[in-house]
Order: C-alpha cells, then structure tokens, then sequence
C-alpha cells in the first residue's frame, strides 16, 4: 500500500510519541537510583549505589521484602493447584452450573479491588485475620486464581481430551492418566499461569493496604505509605528491582506459554 | 472396564464423573466465596443494617454534597481518560495491525510492558516526571521555555496523565485483536472500487474495529472508574474518586455504612456498564485481555 501517504507519516509519528510515553516513565527510574542527587538533575550529576545501600541495609525495608516474596511463593504453591483443578474440571464437564462457576472465579479480575480490599477487611475483622500472614496469603491466593484458571483453560483448549481417554482405556486411573498424560501437555500453561499469580501477589497494594499490619506489611504497602510522605530515591532502587524481576518473570512466562499449551 | 448390574450404568457412571468434577473445582470456588462473594455481601448487608433496616446510607449518597460530587467527578475522568486512551490507543493498534508481523510483534511488546510494571512504580516514575522539582520541570527551566515550575502533578491533570499510562494496554490489545480479523481483501474491495483509502477507512474499517473499541472502552472506563492508587498518589487530595471516598470513611472516619453504600453504588454501576456492553458482545473478548 502506499507507505509514504501523508496520513501514513502523520500514523507513525502519533504512534511513536505514544509509545514513548508508554515506555519512557518506565525507563526514567533506572536512572534515579543510580544517580547520587536526590532528584534527577540536569545535567546528570555523578552514579552512585547510595539508594541500592540504603534499601538492602534497611531492616524495614529487608523485611517488608521478606514478606512480600513469602507471600508470593505461597501464593503461587496454593493457588496454582486450586486453578488447575478447576480449570480441567470447567473444560471436562458438561454440567451447566460450570458455566456459572466459571464466571464466579473470574470475579477477582470484575469487582473494583477496592470493594474487594474494604469487604475482605470487614471479614477479616470478624474472624481475627486482619495483620496476619495466613489472611494475606488467602486474599493473594484468591486474587491470583483467576490467572491461572485463564491460563490452564487456555492451555487444555488445545490439548485433545481423547487422549486421556486412551490412557483410562488401557487401565491407568483418573489421577494417574492426568499426570501422566494431560499435565506435561498443559505444564507450560500451569507454570506461565503460576508466574502470573506470583507478579500478581508481588505487585499488589490496595487489599495489603486494608488488612496487612505490624510485621507482616508487604513492599507494597510501605512503598506506598513512603510515596504519599516523601519522594525517596529509595524507591527508584526498589523499584527498578521490582521492574527487572518481574520483567524476567513475564519473558520466562511467555516463553513458556509460547513452547505450548 | 467393570460392569455392574444397576439398570443403567451409564447414568451412576456419569452421575460419579459430575460430583468429581464438582469436587475439582470446590476448592476454588470456596476461596473464591469466602473472600469475595461474602465479603461484598457483607457490604451490602452492611449498607443497609445498622441496628435495624435503613436506606440513610443510601439517602446520604445520593443526596450528599460531597458523595455526589465524587460520583461525578471520577464519571468525568473515566469518561476523559476512556477517550484519551482511545485517541492515543487506536492508531498504535491500527500501525501495529498493518506493519509486517516483525514489527507488530515489537511494537505491542511495546505496549505491553509497561502493563508489567507495577502499578505503584509507575505512579513513583510520575512523581519523578511531573513535581515541581521533576524532570519535565527541570529540563524546561534548563531550556529557559519557563521561569517558574508549572504544577504538573497533586492535580487532576497528573491523575489523568497517570492513569491514561496505566490503562492504555487495556485499549490497545483488544483493540489490535479486533483489526486482526478484518480481512485484508475488504480494503482492496474498497480501493478497487475506487474510494481512496481515507474513504474506505471509514466506511469499512472503523466500523469493522467497533467491537474492539466498544471492549476497550468498556475495560478502560470500568478499571477507571474503581481506580485508587494513581489518584491517591498523584491527585494531591484535591481529586477525591470514589475509591478514596470508600478508604476515606473506613479509615478516617470509621462510617462502616457510608462505606459500604458508595461500594454498593461503584459495584453496581461496573456490573451494570457490562451488563449493558455484554448485550453486544461477548464477555470473555472484554475480560479476556487481561
């Protein structure tokens, strides 16, 4: 088609000042933390790990991590299992109520997160979990199911249920053909689903903000509580920790999702 | 396989494979009732009992300055920010739908990656841009093109910005999946019959693009509308959205009622927005993005 139109131009110069302003925000942090002023001054005065130091000899800051990176992983270890069993249950069955059921585990991803942070609370306050690991892990567990029963159904989609059968017709039992058959097929979508509820239960801030307290604060919540008081270059070094981590995690989920399922 | 004699196998057969496949999914299902579906029913109980039946909540809602003010004004940004993410978001799915597949990859990898930066990191990186001491600010003194810092940020202007950033992805993707399954032939339809190709953008394209902007829009005005963080961090507590009026009288103001109506209300208004778009098209196009 006629690539040097005028409306052609005037297509890839819009398109790439929104992508950089899509991207540029995200790319400014790396170079505040490393930078020794307090702000980004021009020009640029000299490097510096001074924010990096902070963070990592910080024992707030050292535990709030500790927290945060807990709470992921046991995320990911409860709520993977939960997604895949429901998953594989939603595409095997013909019942109709699955339908129904489907949809209520996507309300995660419906419900404003804010009413999901101030309802939790309201529970949690009721039956004493309110500042404890086991409430924060439950409320991370339940926020991460839905990306993985997204994940897994994806992956089942194209995974073809006969062979199962073939494996419970030749004597192997339900559980057994499972393992052996269908979860190796689907494993790249289970894993990809896991990642996504570990970035998932890494990133959140509103629930924690409601129900996390005293020791069990995560990342999050105490970067969240330093924005609103004072902008602290700390939070540049934490955040392009956080920004690398989980862009590592999304290229390894990815690719993981791409090799099949 | 082990026969039995009940008149009819089949029936006990799959009669077990249903309370199998219930029991598969009960676990999910019950940490999805417990910490979601009673807990909003707890608000909404809440929102109406407060030693007895009551609609004050509600009155106060939607009679109360304050209330009715907060509605309006996070109704206008997500309206505002819908239409900016749209205008911004439907030429990069439109270059990203017609650029060989090398380039289309690049670009949505593009989009998508700030979509994985944490939302709070990014209002951080907003601060730094936008303050009074921040880059923008500092790099137009250095250019001499403003004396005085311009308030970029504490305002709704830096929510906007802000949020605008956020939710772009959510109107690009569905946006370019849509411009996907246009046939590439109806546009040669088109220019064959000779309209040139600013003619067959409208009369064919765009209204072929509709589904996906009508799911982008709905996902981006929808996420907005319950946003906290960004207006929080970058509003300056001038730019009171629902979501803080809901923080704020738990929080500040221990009115557990009021609370639970304006969540009531916000919830209300997300399921009926998907209600009426669901009318249109399908659910899962909408959600699935995410």
């Amino acid at each position: 088609m006629m690539r040097a139109s005028p409306a052609r131009i005037v297509l890839y110069v819009i398109s790439a000042l929104v992508l950089v302003y899509l991207i540029l925000p995200v790319l400014i942090i790396a170079p505040i933390s490393f930078s020794s002023a307090r702000f980004l001054t021009f020009p640029p005065p000299s490097l510096s790990l001074r924010w990096y130091q902070q963070y990592f000899a910080n024992p707030a800051w050292m535990q709030a991590t500790q927290v945060t990176l807990t709470v992921a992983l046991l995320t990911v270890v409860i709520a993977t299992p939960l997604g895949v069993a429901a998953a594989y249950a939603i595409s095997q069955s013909k019942l109709r109520i699955m339908r129904i059921i489907h949809m209520t585990l996507l309300l995660p991803l419906v419900v404003p997160i804010i009413i999901t942070a101030v309802g939790i609370f309201f529970v949690y306050a009721k039956v004493g979990l309110v500042a404890t690991m086991p409430g924060l892990v439950l409320a991370n567990v339940m926020l991460g199911l839905p990306y993985v029963v997204i994940s897994v159904l994806a992956g089942l989609q194209s995974f073809d249920p006969a062979q199962e059968m073939v494996a419970r017709s030749l004597g192997m039992n339900r559980l057994r053909s499972f393992f052996a058959v269908t979860l190796p097929q689907i494993k790249s979508s289970v894993v990809a689903g896991g990642i996504f509820a570990f970035i998932s239960a890494m990133d959140e801030t509103i629930v924690a903000l409601f129900i996390s307290g005293g020791q069990y604060q995560p990342l999050t919540k105490r970067m969240f509580t330093a924005l609103r008081d004072e902008i602290d270059p700390t939070i540049a070094a934490i955040s392009t920790l956080m920004t690398a981590a989980s862009f590592m995690l999304v290229l390894l989920a990815s690719t993981r999702q791409k090799k099949g399922g | 396989m082990p026969t039995t004699s009940v008149p009819d196998p089949s029936q006990k057969h799959q009669r077990r494979e249903h309370a199998l496949m219930l029991a598969l999914v009960s676990p999910a299902l019950l940490v999805i009732l417990a910490l979601i579906v009673l807990p909003v029913g707890w608000l909404a109980w809440q929102s109406v009992y407060h030693d007895g039946f009551t609609l004050e909540n509600y009155r106060r809602v939607f009679t109360e300055d304050i209330y009715w003010r907060s509605f309006a004004l996070t109704f206008e940004i997500s309206l505002a920010v819908t239409l900016i993410a749209l205008l911004l978001g439907y030429p990069v799915a439109y270059l990203a739908n017609s650029v060989p597949k090398g380039w289309s990859i690049l670009i949505l990898a593009l989009v998508v990656l700030p979509f994985w930066t944490s939302v709070l990191v990014r209002a951080y990186a907003w601060l730094a841009l936008l303050q009074r001491t921040g880059v923008i600010n500092q790099f137009l003194r250095y250019l001499d093109v403003i004396s005085e810092p311009l308030a970029l940020v504490h305002n709704t202007f830096g929510t906007v910005v802000a949020t605008v950033h956020i939710l772009l992805p959510f109107m690009v993707l569905p946006l370019y999946a849509t411009m996907q399954k246009i046939p590439a032939d109806l546009m040669q339809a088109g220019a064959s019959l000779g309209a040139s190709p600013s003619l067959t953008f409208f009369r064919v394209f765009l209204p072929l693009s509709m589904p996906g902007v009508l799911a982008g829009c709905t996902m981006v005005f929808v996420l907005c509308l319950g946003f906290y963080i960004t207006p929080e961090l970058l509003g300056g507590g001038r730019t009171v959205m629902v979501s803080m009026l809901v923080s704020r009288n738990v929080e500040l103001y221990n009115q557990f009622g009021a609370a639970s109506a304006v969540a009531v209300v916000l919830l209300v208004s997300v399921l009926a927005i998907f209600f009426v778009v669901s009318r249109f098209i399908s659910l899962d196009r909408v959600l699935g993005q995410k």
